[in-house]
């Protein structure tokens, strides 16, 4: 109700409506949504390397140097920033070349709103997705690794219970990323103007 | 309702308007330079009428579109939609209006690319709150009323350009609306194609009365019109009438340019 006393009827976008648009919409972009990807999947990959080559150096007996662990850690977290960047980068292309779409979304009664959550299904989506992929190749290329250093005695060394739990961190911080990196785009995206429906050229 | 002191009361009683234009400027800032794509455009819009803005390239259409669709605000002067003065309204009903009141259909058709064909139907009918199985079932209907019955389930880009405009013409209608917006809905189709859907355009107007202007510099579309405002450099030329008995809109224009 306004202060006028005009009753203005609230538009919606179901969350299942919403889900579903952004699903088609990271499966029909598929290049575009693999260099969004791409970030995440890297910074994930090598946090989990991290963490999986120092299980591997803690159950295998050799001792830790406490300032190594600090200096990797300081390393995972700045990659996770550089990648934070790139997939910041990646989401503003996507917004700027579907300039048109949200416009005309826009025409059709879409609020701000729809538009940012829009952005956060997909790059939660993206970021879900991305964080399983990157935790794979983490695991696998540091025990690939170690497997022709140290030979089949790696095997004894790596807890599947582990392994799993990072794969958990990954899916949280892989996917809190990819929302995170998206919060300027998806603002970008709800400021384009309805008019933006008619423009010709970007 | 702040009526403005100017109008004829006897018109406006007379005759509904649906949407009003009055003194309508619209610059745009390029760099440092103002460009004033609109420079006072006075316009009454009948209901259901068939309303065409002829004009070339360049001399302010698009703008005029963006300014009675709620799309952008004029630099001064006001438009109205049903008596609504829509610098009054605010960033919800104005996406209300949009999703309610207003059809709109564009030069390059606009449908969602990762939607399909009745997807793209169903959405201001999900906005406006509709279940999904209304919104299916009206938005088949609607597909089949614009001959497109048998493509529900395809993606834009499996589509045609005619094809793709007669699903942008069911999505405008969608909600009922009492206006149909369009902007050189025939710019980029062939000569066939466009006349197929400007008959249809022609058709929705007569058995739906649905009001539609539309913003062209295709002569095709002057046999359809029941009036056609010539506009140039952002104002008003002359407005012609179909030499028709259209007695309804007889005096409205007065002083045109
Ligand atoms: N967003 C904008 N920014 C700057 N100038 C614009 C913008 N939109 C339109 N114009 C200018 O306003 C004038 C009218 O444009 P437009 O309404 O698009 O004409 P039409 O649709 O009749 O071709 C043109 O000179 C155009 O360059
Ligand atoms: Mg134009």
């Amino acid at each position: 109700m306004r202060k006028d006393g005009r009753q203005v009827e609230r538009l919606q976008l179901p969350f299942r409506v919403a889900f579903h648009i952004s699903m088609q919409s990271v499966r029909i972009r598929f290049w575009r949504s693999v260099i969004t990807a791409a970030g995440t999947v890297l910074g994930i990959a090598f946090l989990v390397s991290v963490l999986t080559a120092m299980m591997i150096q803690r159950n295998s007996g050799a001792v830790t140097d406490p300032s190594e662990r600090y200096r990797m850690t300081w390393l995972v977290i700045m990659s996770l920033l550089v990648c934070l960047v790139g997939i910041t980068n990646a989401m503003l292309m996507s917004v700027t070349e579907r300039y048109k779409e949200i416009g005309t979304m826009k025409c059709l009664g879409a609020y701000d709103i729809f538009i940012v959550e829009l952005f956060f299904i997909e790059s939660a989506l993206v970021g879900f997705i991305a964080s399983v992929i990157g935790w794979f190749l983490g695991v696998f290329a540091v025990v690939l690794i170690k497997l022709f250093s140290e030979g089949f005695k790696v095997f004894g060394w790596i807890s599947p219970g582990e392994v799993l739990l990072y794969l958990i961190y990954s899916i949280v911080i892989g996917t809190l990323l990819s929302v995170i990196a998206t919060i300027i785009p998806a603002q970008v995206a709800a400021r384009m103007p309805a008019a933006a429906a008619l423009r010709v050229e970007v | 309702m702040a009526v403005q002191p100017q109008t004829n009361q006897a018109v406006t009683t007379g005759t509904e308007y649906i949407v009003r234009c009055k003194d309508v400027v619209k610059e745009y800032m390029m760099g440092t330079q103002v460009v004033r794509a609109l420079n006072g455009v006075t316009l009454d819009i009948v209901r259901g009428e068939y309303l065409s803005i002829m004009g070339p390239s360049g001399s302010g259409k698009s703008t005029l579109f963006n300014m009675i669709g709620g799309l952008d605000k004029p630099t001064s002067g006001s438009v109205f939609i049903n008596d609504v003065d829509m610098a009054q309204l605010d960033a919800q009903e104005l996406a209300f209006l949009r999703c309610r009141t207003i059809g709109y259909i564009f030069q390059t058709f606009n449908l969602i690319p990762v939607m399909t064909a009745l997807e793209n139907v169903m959405l201001p009918m999900i906005f406006g709150g509709l279940s999904t199985d209304e919104a299916i079932d009206r938005g088949i209907e609607l597909l089949k009323l614009v001959g497109l019955g048998e493509r529900l389930h395809h993606k834009p880009s499996e589509l045609s350009g005619g094809q793709q405009q007669r699903v942008a013409i069911a999505r405008a209608l969608a909600n009922n609306p009492q206006i149909i917006l369009a902007d050189e809905p025939t710019g980029n189709l062939d000569l066939r194609t466009g006349k197929e859907i400007i008959e249809l355009l022609r058709q929705l107007n007569k058995e739906q009365g649905v009001t539609i202007i539309s913003a062209t510099h295709d002569l095709k579309m002057v046999d359809v019109s029941d009036r056609i405002v010539w506009i140039r450099d952002g104002r008003i030329d002359r407005v012609e009438e179909r030499a028709a008995v259209e007695v309804r809109v007889g005096d409205v224009e007065g002083t045109p340019g």
